[in-house]
This record gives structure tokens, sequence and C-alpha cells, in this order.
């Protein structure tokens, strides 16, 4: 065999079909899975290795309703298939997924993969869901009228593709026999797979009904005019007030330890330049963003299990109108949601979007989403300036306060691209049809699972790009020391010193003082840095001992005023800095236009909203 | 027999089948993505809810699955009432 004896098997199937659980299964990786149409936007490839000792090259490819591809991730699966994919072969074997329970729709497909000819199984999946809800299917009958071997698979259980392994294995071996053949003069005629699909279902599959019964339950009230707007507006709500209510008593946890492991080393160690770097820069650095994991997992926690659940698209159509009216659609509701966890994997799945026009919209109204980094910077300064009181009786005033953050994020977005829409002068049709899935209910084992790999995602980040600018911003801040006879603190004549004093020049109408225009740069590279920034900025200032080890909070509540920190608080919600976002507006969009307009917007925008909060909480007193 | 009607003006949860899917313009691609979804001659239709502002988009049952089209999508299916259809059946 050529190709060094790798068969390189494609996972081919309509969106939500269950191909990348099927993929994680199979080569034991660990790609996103979630209850929606689109997860998955670009190829990945993992590896098989079967009993047998044959290995094979699995690629997991976007989900596509058909070959006639309407949108990008669609086209990377078409050209997959068909050979045309740059630089790749086509595939060997393809394993086309269907959904059980969702037959109609997913069998037309296979149907028109089987046209193309490459030697293919077909995996019915999600038999157990189908078997729960009363659905056979007669793989016997279905393998009969296919021509191809047909094997059940439950991809969320451990040992549901043993029979698909066994099936490739046969499959593999027999390679070179002959094919199924098809007459190439005929082409495919649409109406030709649906009288197919038709007849199949009619041999093999019997349905007691046509959907769950719980989806129609559950869509009658969540997707009803008042109060499927009730429920969205009730989940979002919760999210905030949860971030706040719940990780406190956590937070304090790793607070009080990150303070004492300072105390601790700043007394065994002899004074001088490594304990400075260990206590004022690293360990108050990299403490100040580590205590904000518990709100960051919690956060989490709840779009990994609206994601599971099947929700998301739900939430996309009540809001759909709305989003429309302001440029967008409701298929940009589910890039955006994203976008709050970061901004990348948000612009990434703007892939799915088929009109173009909306997807740009999409990408350049995703960095307005609060992203997960920005949390830190928020949580800080509620933390110090807003007081933890109830208000009305059951609402956290800090929750509320975050919850406004965000609020304001999502209605500058609507602004801008509402914007965009009318300078487009745009009347065309935007096209949705939108696949609303099954409700499935989260899996625990997969939500643990998929915080445990945010938590790692999370502390990487901390050990790796903060830790680093951490080391480096000591470095700025501490060299050169003070000449002879210097009368200010030592730190005025260092590097980035003297950088923040030059950039207050420029940012000093907005009520941001020297140590917070130093926080801003390499925020750049990761904005969390920034909090980590200003605890090192603020460490290497202290004259006295005490003062050093003091936490970051109740400094800047001291030395902060009210309209600095409400400044502050409003940049970080244009916050334009971000290198890897505008990266990928690059990749993404192939045009350095794009990434000029998305940066000269947001840093215009986050100048005038800073200036403007400024300035009018100053004249309201609270400068 | 009830005469032909656009699948916007379907009232909701009323069984029906689709007769054709209309180009509105020409090689329409929504058109054809929706006859992919499974908008063909003969298969059963039902519109089940409308979303909150102005009844857009509709949430249409075809086949076993819902999709969330929009009313100038829905406009292109001509479907017919399944009264006396779902009598004899």
């Amino acid at each position: 065999m050529s190709a060094a004896d790798v068969l390189r098997l494609a996972l081919v199937g309509s969106p939500n079909c269950g191909k990348t659980a099927l993929f994680n299964l199979l080569t034991g990786s660990r790609q996103k899975v979630a209850n929606y149409a689109g997860v998955t936007v670009e190829r990945k490839e993992g590896r098989l290795h079967a009993p047998s000792g044959r290995h094979y090259a699995v690629l997991d490819l976007p989900g596509a309703y058909s070959l006639h591809a309407a949108s990008l991730d669609e086209a990377v699966t078409r050209d997959l298939c068909r050979g045309f994919y740059p630089g790749e072969p086509a595939p060997d074997v393809i394993v086309c997924v269907v959904d059980a329970t969702n037959l109609r729709l997913h069998l037309r497909f296979a149907l028109e993969v089987r046209e193309l000819g490459t030697p293919m199984v077909l995996a019915v999946n999600m038999m157990d869901a189908a078997r729960r809800r009363g659905i056979d299917v007669d793989l016997v009958a279905l393998e009969r009228e296919l021509g191809v071997p047909v094997v059940p698979t439950v991809a969320v259980r451990r040992d549901g593709a043993q029979q698909l392994v066994a099936k490739l294995e046969h499959v593999a071996a027999n390679l070179h026999a002959p094919r199924h053949q098809l007459d190439a003069g005929t082409g495919i005629d649409p109406d030709a797979l649906h009288t197919e699909t038709r007849r199949l279902l009619a041999l093999a599959v019997t349905m007691p009904r046509r959907t769950a019964a719980i989806d129609d339950a559950l869509d009658r009230w969540l997707l009803h005019p008042v109060f499927g707007l009730m429920a969205l507006a009730v989940v979002m709500f919760l999210i905030f007030q949860a971030v706040y209510a719940w990780a406190t008593p956590l937070m304090d946890l790793i607070l009080a330890g990150t303070a004492g492991l300072g105390a601790l080393v700043g007394d065994v160690l002899p004074p001088g330049p490594l304990n400075s770097l260990l206590v004022d820069g690293i360990i108050a650095g990299l403490g100040g963003v580590i205590v904000f994991l518990p709100q960051i997992l919690i956060l989490f926690a709840f779009i990994l299990a609206l994601e599971e659940s099947g929700y998301l698209p739900r939430a996309a159509f009540l809001l759909d109108r709305m989003m429309a009216s302001a440029g967008l659609s409701g298929r940009s509701f589910i890039p955006l949601l994203s976008s709050f966890a970061c901004a990348i994997p948000g612009i990434m799945a703007t892939r799915s979007i088929q009109d173009p026009r909306d997807r740009l919209a999409t990408i350049l109204v995703a960095p307005l989403m609060t992203c997960s980094a920005r949390l830190p910077v928020y949580a800080l300064l509620i933390g110090a300036f807003i007081p933890q009181q109830q208000v009305a009786g059951i609402f956290n005033l800090q929750g509320l306060v975050l919850f406004a953050l965000y609020a304001a994020g999502i209605l500058s977005a609507l602004v801008v691209s509402w914007v965009m829409k009318k300078w487009r002068r745009d009347k065309g049709e935007h096209p949705l049809l939108l696949e609303l899935p099954s409700y499935r209910m989260p899996h625990p084992r997969d939500l643990l699972l998929g915080l445990w790999e945010r938590a790692a995602i999370f502390l990487r980040r901390v050990g790796g790009i903060i830790l680093s600018l951490t080391v480096l911003l000591w470095f700025l801040l501490s060299f050169p020391g003070a000449p002879e006879g210097a009368i200010g603190p030592a730190i005025d004549y260092s590097f980035a010193g003297r950088i923040g004093h030059a950039m207050t020049a420029v940012f000093a109408p907005l009520g941001f003082n020297w140590q917070i225009c130093i926080a801003l740069i390499p925020g750049m590279a990761a904005r969390e840095v920034a909090v980590s920034s200003l605890a090192t900025v603020y460490a290497l200032s202290a004259t006295t001992d005490e003062a050093a080890t003091q936490a970051l909070t109740p400094i800047i509540a001291d030395t902060w005023s009210l309209a600095t920190a409400l400044s502050l608080l409003v940049w970080f919600i244009y916050a334009p800095q971000c290198i890897s976002t505008l990266a990928t507006i690059k990749r993404e969009t192939n045009s350095w236009k794009q990434v000029a307009i998305a940066t000269g917007y947001l840093f215009a925008l986050a100048y005038l909203a800073s200036l403007l909060t400024y300035q009018i909480a100053v004249a309201l007193g609270a400068g | 027999m009830a005469s032909p009607l656009k699948l916007s003006e379907l009232p909701h949860r009323m069984a029906a089948t689709v007769e054709v899917v209309d180009d509105h313009v020409p090689n329409d691609a929504i058109a054809r993505r929706l006859r992919e979804l499974g908008f063909v001659n003969g298969e059963r239709v039902e519109v089940l809810a409308a979303g909150p502002v102005g009844a857009e988009p509709l949430l249409v049952q075809i086949g076993y699955t819902r999709f969330a089209l929009r009313r100038t999508e829905a406009a292109r299916v001509q479907v017919r009432i399944e009264v006396l259809a779902g009598r004899a059946a």
C-alpha cells in the first residue's frame, strides 16, 4: 500500500450529527463538541490506532447539508471530499455520520456523498437517543439498500465506536476489491435523492412521532414571544449574579494564599533584586490574575451548559429580528456569545454565517463582546469601587454593575453594526435558515472536562505569556535605578516609569495616571496582564515593606478617584488593544483594511467614551 | 381542495404539504438550500411558532427537523393545506 500505509479517513455528515464526538472517541482527542450546527469550522486531524496495528489518519470535517456549499465551512468539506483541498489528497475512506433521530435530513446528504464513489461506511449515530424515543432503524435493510456498510454508533459512550472500527478494518483490508459502481453520466438529480431518501425511510425506519415530546413542550415555552424573552433575560442575568455571588469564598482563599506566600518569600530571602522580582514581580503580578480563576470558571460552566443543551440556537431565534434590524443576523448570536469567552474562537465561528456581509459585520463587532480576559479588570475595579450591597433586596450591586458593563458592550455592538449597515446602504436579502436541534441534558462529566480544559488554558496563560510579560515589566520598572541625589521614588526614573509619564500627556484627560498608562501596554498582548502589571507597578512604588505586600484592591481604592475607575472600566468595554484578535481578523478577512477599521473604530470609541465618562463624573463631583 | 398558499401565510400548527419552492431570483441560492433541507414536493410541513418581534422568524418543522426561517425565505415555499388528506388517513 502507498502513502506510508496510513489510510486517510474523513468524517463527514450534516451539521450536529456528532462527527466531532465520534472523532474524539476514535482518536482520543478532545475537540470541542456542543449542541448546535457549526461547532467545527475547520478540518481537524487525529490518529486512530486500530487493534490490528493498522494506523489511520482521521479527518474531522465541518458539517454540511450539501456538497453544494453555501458557507466557508461547508466549502472545506466539499473540497476535501472531492480532493480539491490544497495540499491534501482525497480521503481513502469516507465515514458518513448520520443522526438516527434526524434521518430525513441526514440520509439525503449521505446519498449525495455516496455519489462521490469513494469507499464509504455509514455510521448511524445517537442510536441510544433514537432507542429512547422509540425510533427503530433497520440497519440490515439500510445496508442492503444503500450498498455500503452500515454500523450503529453511540459517540458519547466509551465503547460506542467498536463496530465502526471493526467495519473500517474490514473495508481497509479489502480496499482494492471492486467498488460500488455508479453511472457517472447521470450526475446528481436533487429530486431523485429525496425520492430515494423517502424510499429508504419507509423501508428501514419506524418512528412513533416526528419530534421528541420534550422538544415540543420546551419550545412552546422557551420560544414563546413573552415567556421566551423573559426566560432568556433571566438566564443571562443569572450568569452575572452567579459570577459574583458564588466566586467570593474561593477568591478570598486564593487571595489569602498569595498574600501569605508573598510575605513568606519576602522574609526568607535576603532583600535585593531577587526578592523584589519574586515578591513584587511574580507573586504580586500572577497572584493578582489567578484570583479571578473562580469567576472565569463559573462563567464557563454556564456557557458550556448552554452550548450542550441546544438552547443557544433558540436564543438566536428569539433575537434574530432585533439583530437583523441592527445589521446582524440570528446566526451572529452564537459567534458573538463565544466571544464572551474569547473573541478569537468567536471570529472563527463566523465561518458558518452564509452571508458575507453579515459575517464581516459580526467579525468587526465581536471584540466588543466582553471576553473573559477582561473579567479580571472589571472584577478588580468593581471590587475596589462598587460597594458590596443588596439592591431591591435580591440583586447584588456588584453583579448589577458587571451586567451593565456587558450590556454596554452588546449595545455598542448593535449600534456599530447598525451604522455599518446604513453606511453600506444594504437592502439585500440575508438568509437565516437555522436548524434548531433537539434539546440535550448537559453531561456532568463533559462539563467538568470542559471546565478543567478552560482552567488549564488560563493557568498556561498565567504561566506563559502573563509570567513573561510580568517579569519583563518588572525589569523595565526597576532599571535603571534612581540617579544619585534623586528626590522622587526610584520607579520614576525607570524605563517604564518614563514611558508611563510620557503617555499621560494623551491619557490625562481620561483620568488615567501613569501607572494605568504603563499597564495598558502589556495589556495589548493579554488583557489580564493589565491587572498583573498594576499589581507589579504598585508593589514596586511602595516605600514600605508593609505596603508592598498589600493586595492591589485596597491600594487603588485609596489612591484612585471614582471617576478614574469608571473611566478605565469604560475603556475596557472597547479596549481595542488585543494583538491576537487583530491577527485573527486579518486571517479571517484576509484584509489589512478591515484590521485598520476595527482598530481605528475601537480606539476612537474607547477614547471618546472614557473621556466623556471621566469628565462627566468629575463634573458630578466624583473626581 | 384548498389552493396553494405561501408557507409564510400558513396558519400556525396547521399541517400542510409542500408543493414547490420558487426561485425569487435567477439561480436562487436560498431556494436551492431550502430544497436540500427537504422542502420538496409532497413533504409534510408545519409552522409551529414565530419570533417575538414582527412575528419573525418562523419556526418550521420539515421532516424530523426544525428550522428558523425568515418570512422572505418561507415565502418561496408553496404549500397546500392537508385537511382532506388528513381525514382520509
